[in-house]
């Protein structure tokens, strides 16, 4: 069977005042009818780039300097702007990666299709709306005839997405370019969504190509995979064989360092050496800072800690926790209807230990993370930390001392560190704030060595935080909540912004940092596989409530509750090769 | 603070952009002469308009040096009372310039303050103040600067009119202007308190105040500083205007809006100069301010670009 696309030495370039950026170096690409086929590679690796160069929305200035996009026997590369624009939409179409945006809000469903359908074949309204019908049935949306007529917000984000495939479906193209079609989606829906993205490919005799950066989406539902790295193709063939047996380093260390169902690992092999700054930033540093004297000066503050209090009881414990949202603005008129983000949780962690918070989107992980650091006030029930009760938000004083020993790492490392201010004044901020010294030396010693110890290099600290990459910002903000000598530490999400060998680093950072210093973790993800190889215990919510606490053995051999068995059965891992 | 400007300076990306916007420079250059101009003015400027000695009632309405019926010691030509016009230009630029970056400060303390409180706290005094912030936009500015103006005038005695002046004038035209750098400031710190670093500060505890200050405030420079240069032009116009409707400085001391106001009393009596060389100014000025304006909001505002 002849090859639907055929992408021959194709370099894309990008000018820019520096020179010529090369966002894609000669990549060789073949997709045939009724195969999937996916890219994958982290961030900046040119996958998207490469989607776009195919329909013809390389974004300005870039442009395609050599080779052949070869599509049915056409060169794409030929095409002037006018039948670009009849092919694009009607033979190539396209599934974009969050189904929030790519509807037009203001437009029904009913509409935005029937226009759809009508630029590119001429046929009137009525007939084109019943084509939308049939097609949203296709793809199985219930009550199509009532729901055609629905705007976008109405639907849930899986069936927006649904949407938007029909809507990529519906001039009948040849092929797809599907853009991390399921990173927005939760494992549930994303699950469906790919089954979907499979039956209609074997269906219509398809061809797709599936970008994403998770390794286990491409396991589940690819024929063939293609492996970037930086512009470059890695490794190409099967899925199967790629997967199973991995020529290149690159996707042997990709692959060791996706978190995995099937075996827990005390860290895992690394992994892709982030090319880290240059060597003259190794070369700086501040005389006689090192890591082992930031371990020194955090341990001190654990050893007074251990010999004051010996018992055994929680860290932090939480008793039939309560938080309620005010929904819409207060009236004097009626009671504002309230919408309960957590109810009745019950949950304790222990000291050293590492209790894993998993849940879907909108089953209130964060909403605890905040009410326990005292962002949120709880409507109902009591927190304690270490024993003693622990004030909700306005009633906690700004010095008590849950303040410093609670800390906490956030989601997303581009919005968690000032970007006005260098590494050090955020590194040291937490030192001065809590008077933890007060010798202007001291502390820029103590910044630079705990620099060190998060694995960044000392000169980091004179920099600011937009030179870094993202997973050198969650390092640095991994530093700035050691500081503070904390006894708890609460972790949202902290790798889910972050590719996955770069993720690989942080868990073994946080893995190796609560060895050696006996911190209790609360982490938060919606990830299985991270937590399975994060956490000691797990506890389960679902919209707001506790479904389960589990010992993480336990959990992942035979979870008790049927959410919780769902949860880990929809998954996309890796487990099934080898 | 200073680490802030520092590092604007070292954005390479800034300096690039207008090392290649040739209309971004030359707006630049002649804000420049302007700003160097009115600095300079008493060692620069032929005559002091301020030294009623050097003033000859038999020199007064000479057309300019080049003209047939021109005086070689008066460049621009003379005023009604024997002025120097380029003396009394360059003056005039001192004084409109003095009070626009001095009610420009006043307003963007005031309303910088006040958005940042107004976002960041929120709930009642964020209705308040922001509801008062739109009732003053449905006024005119003019008349608010009218308004204030018109009460110093009565409130205060006579004979301190002329030194308050211009004391008066910062005030009513900074209180005509505070409202843009409130609901500027406002709305960029609703986007920044609820970053995650905010909320990281928060958790320590630490002070709102502190939080403000150095931590939100910074991060909300850009959209300020486009706001601050748009609006200087603004308020030097409306001092222009309260000076043309003569509510502004006094009559002795030379503004662009009063020689502007002089000169349309001969504008059709064939002394055209005395109107035409302070309103090119004054032109050339606004515009080159107001271009420098732009340029930095394409650059701070990557959305524009």
């Amino acid at each position: 069977m002849s090859e639907l696309l055929n992408i021959n030495d194709m370099s894309v370039k990008f000018p820019t005042r520096f020179g010529e950026y090369t966002a894609l170096d000669s990549i060789d690409l073949a997709v045939k009818a009724g195969e999937i086929h996916g890219l994958v590679g982290e961030s900046g690796a040119g996958k998207s780039t490469l989607g776009a160069a195919v329909i013809g929305l390389l974004p300005s200035p870039g442009y395609i300097s050599s080779g052949k996009i070869d599509f049915s026997g056409k060169d794409l590369t030929r095409l002037d702007q006018q039948s670009y624009h009849r092919l694009r939409g009607s033979r190539i179409s396209m599934i974009f990666q969050d189904p929030q945006t790519s509807l037009n809000p203001l437009l029904t469903v009913a509409t935005q299709l029937v226009e759809t359908i009508r630029q590119h074949s001429d046929i009137n309204p009525l007939d084109a709306r019943s084509r939308a019908i049939a097609l949203l049935e296709e793809i199985g949306l219930y009550d199509v005839e009532q729901r055609i007529d629905d705007y976008p917000h109405q639907f849930s984000g899986g069936m927006r997405q649904r949407v938007v495939i029909a809507l990529a479906l519906c001039t009948d193209p040849e092929l797809i370019i599907a853009d991390e079609p399921t990173t927005a989606l939760d494992v549930s829906v994303q699950k469906q969504i790919l089954e979907l993205i499979r039956t209609l490919c074997t269906e219509r005799q398809l061809g797709i190509i599936l970008i994403t950066h998770d390794i286990g989406v491409i396991n589940e539902i690819t024929d063939h995979v293609t492996v970037l790295r930086s512009g470059r193709v890695i490794e190409t063939g099967t899925t199967g064989d790629v997967l199973g047996n991995p020529s290149d380093e690159y996707t042997k260390a990709l692959m060791a360092a996706v978190p995995r169902l099937d075996k827990r690992l005390d860290r895992f092999k690394n992994i892709v050496a982030e090319d880290l700054l240059d060597s003259e930033d190794n070369s700086w540093r501040l005389p006689s800072a090192s890591a082992e004297f930031a371990s020194q000066w955090l341990l001190a503050e654990h050893q007074r800690e251990d010999s004051r209090s010996s018992d055994a009881g929680p860290v932090v414990s939480v008793e039939h926790l309560d938080v309620t949202f005010a929904r819409g603005q207060p009236s004097w008129i009626k009671t504002r209807a309230n919408f309960k983000a957590l109810s009745d949780i019950t949950l304790a962690v222990r000291p050293g230990e590492i209790l894993g918070v998993v849940g879907e989107s909108g089953s209130g992980k964060s909403t605890l993370a905040k009410a326990i650091v005292g962002l949120v006030s709880p409507s109902a029930g009591t927190m304690t930390f270490r024993g003693e009760h622990l004030p909700p938000r306005l009633k906690r004083h700004r010095n008590h001392v849950a303040r410093r020993q609670i800390q906490m790492v956030f989601q997303d490392p581009y919005s968690s560190l000032n970007n006005r201010k260098s590494v050090e004044q955020i590194i040291s901020e937490p030192i001065r704030f809590y008077g933890l010294a007060n010798d202007e030396k001291l502390i820029r010693k103590l910044v630079a060595s705990v620099l060190e110890l998060v694995e960044m290099p000392q000169r980091a600290m004179l920099k600011y935080p937009h030179q870094f990459s993202g997973g050198q910002r969650q390092r640095i903000a991994v530093a700035r909540a050691l500081v503070a000598r904390p006894e708890f530490l609460i972790c949202d999400e902290p790798t889910s912004a972050l590719d996955v060998s770069i993720q690989a680093q942080i868990l073994n950072l946080l893995k190796d940092l609560q060895q050696i210093y006996g911190l209790s973790i609360l982490f938060i993800s919606h990830n299985l596989a991270v937590i399975w190889q994060m956490a000691d215990r797990v506890v389960v919510l679902k919209q707001g409530e506790l479904v389960e606490t589990a010992e993480t053995e336990q959990f992942f051999r035979a979870p008790s509750q049927p959410y919780s068995q769902m949860l880990l059965s929809e998954t996309p891992s890796l487990e099934l090769i080898q | 603070m200073f680490a802030n400007w520092r590092r604007i300076a070292r954005e390479n990306e800034f300096l690039y952009l207008f090392l290649h916007n040739r209309v971004a420079q030359f707006a630049a250059l002649i804000s420049l002469l302007c700003l160097s101009g009115a600095a300079l003015a008493p060692w620069i400027a032929p005559t002091n308009p301020y030294d009623i000695a050097s003033i000859d009632i038999m020199d007064s309405l000479v057309a300019p040096a080049w003209s047939d019926e021109g005086d070689e010691r008066f460049l621009l030509g003379t005023d009604d009372q024997g002025r120097d016009l380029f003396s009394a230009i360059l003056y005039g630029t001192r004084l409109s310039l003095l009070v626009g970056l001095l009610s420009i400060g006043f307003a963007s303390v005031l309303g910088v303050s006040v958005g940042l409180m107004a976002g960041y706290l929120g709930g009642a005094f964020d209705a308040i103040v922001m509801r008062i912030a739109d009732v003053q936009l449905s006024l005119p500015a003019i008349l608010t600067a009218l308004l204030i103006d018109g009460i110093a005038r009565g409130v205060l005695p006579t004979d301190q009119h002329d030194n308050l002046m211009i004391v008066v004038l910062t005030v009513a035209i900074g209180l005509s202007l505070w409202v843009n750098f409130a609901r500027t400031a406002r709305a960029s710190t609703l986007v920044e308190r609820n970053k995650e670093y905010v909320q990281a500060c928060e958790i320590m505890g630490m002070h709102p105040l502190r939080i403000m200050l150095t931590h939100i405030l910074p991060n909300i420079m850009g959209p300020i500083l486009v706001i601050l240069t748009v609006d200087l032009a603004v308020a030097v116009l409306l001092e222009a205007t309260l000076s043309f409707l003569g509510v502004g400085v006094p009559a002795n001391q030379p503004s662009l809006g009063t020689l502007i106001r002089i000169g349309t009393e001969y504008m059709f009596s064939g002394e055209w100069w005395i109107v035409i060389f302070p309103s090119a100014m004054l032109i050339t000025m606004i515009v080159a301010i107001n271009i420098l304006g732009d340029f930095l909001r394409d650059v701070l505002n990557p959305r524009l670009r």
